[in-house]
């Protein structure tokens, strides 16, 4: 996983992308666009989030769920 | 017989859709379908730790700037675990200075190599060849090269057939022999007799009828 550790905390890269759905960024172009990460990372990362239960997804936007939430404070 | 076949797999051509894939890489699990709106360029060598190889992935790593400013991804592949590919890139990084930015997959079941005819057992039953894909935004394959094991590619050539083709999808033009981007470009031959007497008068650089340049 690129953005969750094996002890499931997130990455840096995947802290990232949390704060930015946090701002209330949610498609992959705009969170990729606020983190500086390329398309590719954010779409596989967004997708890692969500099967991790950190975001989830609607409407091609993603936003946090509530134990990604708590997770990034 | 069989399991050489299995190992070819398809061979895949210019025009046709790329291959779906989702496969494990450096930089996580990734999909072809995450590069949508980009072009790619998926190229496979044969094996980690290889001298041909560690020189390739340090020049695909100087042009990769170049390529980014065109919207080009990257993307490695061989048939070699992930930790080899950590490995071998942290080596690279350590021994060379260059740290390698893309990612690589790590094609243990030699899926994504079957799936684009990446081994060529009369090279190699076991390592990829060296192939090059490039794949425009809508994942349509544009380009494929293929180098023996013992060559290693040529980075100018690689980013002239971006530029080419990103100037004929532009332009709606081709581009002649060993064009470079300034130089002037193909202008597509006329279909009928009358856009063919037309063509002439259209003042376009004509060494004939079928055989006209501009400049863009």
């Amino acid at each position: 996983m690129a953005c969750i550790s094996p002890d499931g905390k997130p990455t840096e890269s995947g802290t990232k992308m949390l704060r930015a759905l946090k701002s209330g960024l949610g498609s992959p172009e705009e969170v990729a666009g606020d983190t500086g990460l390329p398309l590719f990372r954010v779409r596989s990362g967004l997708r890692e989030l969500a099967q991790a239960g950190l975001a989830i997804e609607k409407d091609g936007k993603h936003e946090l769920t509530e134990t990604g939430a708590k997770l990034i404070g | 017989m069989e399991e050489v076949k299995e190992q070819i797999g398809h061979m895949p051509r210019i025009g046709e859709p790329a291959a779906p894939f989702e496969a494990v890489t450096t930089h996580g699990v990734l999909k072809l379908e995450d590069f949508k709106g980009s072009w790619l360029i998926l190229f496979s060598h044969p094996a980690d730790f290889t001298p041909v190889c560690t020189t390739e992935f340090i020049a695909f790593t100087e042009i990769y700037p170049e390529l980014q400013k065109r919207g080009v991804e990257l993307l490695g592949l061989s048939v070699d675990s992930v930790s080899s590919h950590i490995a071998w890139v942290r080596n690279c990084e350590e021994k060379t200075g260059v740290k390698i930015p893309f990612p690589i997959i790590a094609d243990l079941n030699k899926e994504v190599a079957a799936a684009y005819g990446m081994i060529h057992p009369g090279q190699s039953k076991t390592e990829t060849v060296r192939c090059v894909f490039i794949i425009d935004p809508n994942q349509k394959i544009r380009t494929i090269l293929y180098y023996p094991l013992t060559t290693g590619r040529n980075m100018d050539e690689i980013l002239r057939i971006i530029d080419a083709l990103q100037t004929t999808d532009k332009n709606g033009v081709a581009t002649p022999a060993n064009w470079r981007p300034g130089d002037k470009v193909v202008v597509p031959p006329p279909n009928t007799q009358e856009m063919a007497e037309e063509r002439l008068k259209q003042g376009y650089e004509c060494t004939d009828w079928y055989l006209c340049k501009k400049k863009l």
